[in-house]
């Protein structure tokens, strides 16, 4: 099923910018578990109509011998489906390794926001663990931003707190 | 039941699977989405009353075909048939969508020999098996399909095309594209014609664990077309037949055909 999370998204004061600007970031939550690994996961820009815009981060298994972690890609259902079954990973740019519990920023330079046509977009970010569960989560946003915006959505299970900063 | 009888109504489960009577027959691949460089499927078949669980008898491996996405035959590995499953493991070796169906065709005789009424059941090229003095000849041919579709990477359309023989389903939504909540669109086609008017059972694995069998029936229109809107992520399983007076056998004097598929929906 899918997680809807009401987002909050609010005006906030910060200094001034050169150029629209956009900061990602993903919590991932420590979990008590007997056995836990470092979840995959996939952080994209989708359009209203779910068509992906770009691929911002997948973090996965990519270290291992013959690059047996692309075997387990498809649990990331919604991202293999809208784009990552027909990319060749690794994407240079893209493809990163699992990360620990925590917050991490997300690179967001493989998006191209120069040349974004305004619009309606969301952030969705996407996570399934190794014997654990799935968890998605969408944070709608305005391209261009008018003013200081984040954005952020708070997961139940396998996602923390999921935030985007939109500068003008 | 006495033991010939029972020996009878087994050989006729079994030859007849797909009836309407009769139990349900289909295979369950191990996935239908796969990821990575080396991906394998492992499928069971079997015929049963409960889906999708090994519970009755398996389900024969002759005329079982596997279609690589660029349409050349793929060799089976591991197969065996046990007490109450088929099994048999396939090596995605290409990226795309393959097709594995079981079909063939069966004629059913019934005939007077010397007075004594007589039966006969075999494949079309045995037909000559009737001896040459029967009289009342009856001949029915059953003509069946099972399918199921497994894609490595990126779904492609090539093995979708239809075989032009029985009753076969073309897809418009792709078959390992399926997700709970939303509807696919499938056509039905006899002969590679639109079959309009025909009802398509659609059940719900799991039946084991709930008391409803949850089923739903959907009909063809005037183009062969029906839509599912899946209710909840799972396999289904999807079947249809129809008996008409055109068998593709000149000898036979009815025919039915049936398809079935096993489906997985994902979850949003």
């Amino acid at each position: 099923m899918r997680t809807w999370v009401p987002v909050a998204v609010t005006g906030l004061l910060t200094g001034p910018a050169a150029a629209a600007d956009m900061t990602v970031k993903v919590e991932i939550p420590t979990l008590s578990v007997a056995e836990y690994h470092k979840p995959y996961v996939a952080v994209w820009v989708e359009k209203p109509d779910q068509s992906v815009v770009g691929n911002l981060a997948v973090w996965y298994s990519l270290k291992m011998r013959d690059n047996e972690g692309v075997k387990w890609l498809k649990d990331l259902r919604q991202w293999w489906r809208r784009s990552g079954r027909s990319l060749e990973m690794p994407v240079d740019g893209i493809s990163g390794a699992t990360r620990a519990p925590g917050l991490h920023e997300v690179d967001t330079k493989a998006l191209p926001l120069a040349s974004l046509p305004p619009g309606e977009y969301a952030l969705v970010v996407e996570a399934a663990r190794e014997v654990g569960g799935r968890e998605l989560l969408r944070v709608p946003f305005q391209w261009p931003p008018a003013k200081p915006v984040t954005g952020t959505a708070k997961g139940e299970s396998e996602l923390g707190t999921v935030t985007i900063d939109l500068k003008p | 039941m006495p033991k010939k009888i029972a020996a009878l109504a087994l050989a006729l489960t079994v030859a007849l699977p797909l009836t309407a009577e009769a139990h349900r027959a289909w295979m369950l691949p191990s996935a239908t989405v796969l990821s990575g460089k080396d991906p394998w499927v492992t499928v069971d078949a079997a015929v049963s009353n409960d889906l999708f669980y090994f519970e009755h008898f398996p389900l024969q491996l002759d005329g079982l075909a596997v279609m690589a996405p660029d349409g050349s035959p793929v060799k089976t590995e591991n197969a065996s048939t046990g007490r109450y499953r088929s099994t048999f493991d396939v090596h995605l070796t290409q990226p795309g969508t393959y097709k594995m169906a079981v079909a063939g065709d069966n004629l059913f005789a019934s005939y007077k020999l010397d007075g004594q009424q007589k039966r006969w059941r075999g494949t079309p090229d045995k037909l000559a098996d009737i001896p040459a003095n029967a009289t009342d000849l009856k001949i029915r041919h059953s003509q069946r399909r099972l399918e199921v579709f497994v894609t490595a990477g990126k779904p492609s359309d090539g093995v979708l095309k239809p075989t032009g023989k029985g009753l076969e389903l073309v897809p418009v939504t792709h078959p390992n594209d399926l997700f709970a909540g939303e509807s696919a669109r499938f056509t039905l086609l006899l002969d590679g014609r639109p079959a309009s008017g025909i009802e398509v059972e659609v059940v719900p694995g799991g039946n084991r664990y709930r008391t409803k069998l949850n089923d739903m029936t959907v009909k063809t229109d005037d183009t062969g077309g029906f839509a599912v809107t899946w209710p909840e992520p799972g396999m289904y399983w999807l079947s249809a037949d129809v008996t008409d007076t055109n068998p593709s056998v000149p000898q036979a004097s009815e025919r039915t055909a049936s398809y079935t598929v096993t489906l997985e929906v994902l979850p949003q």
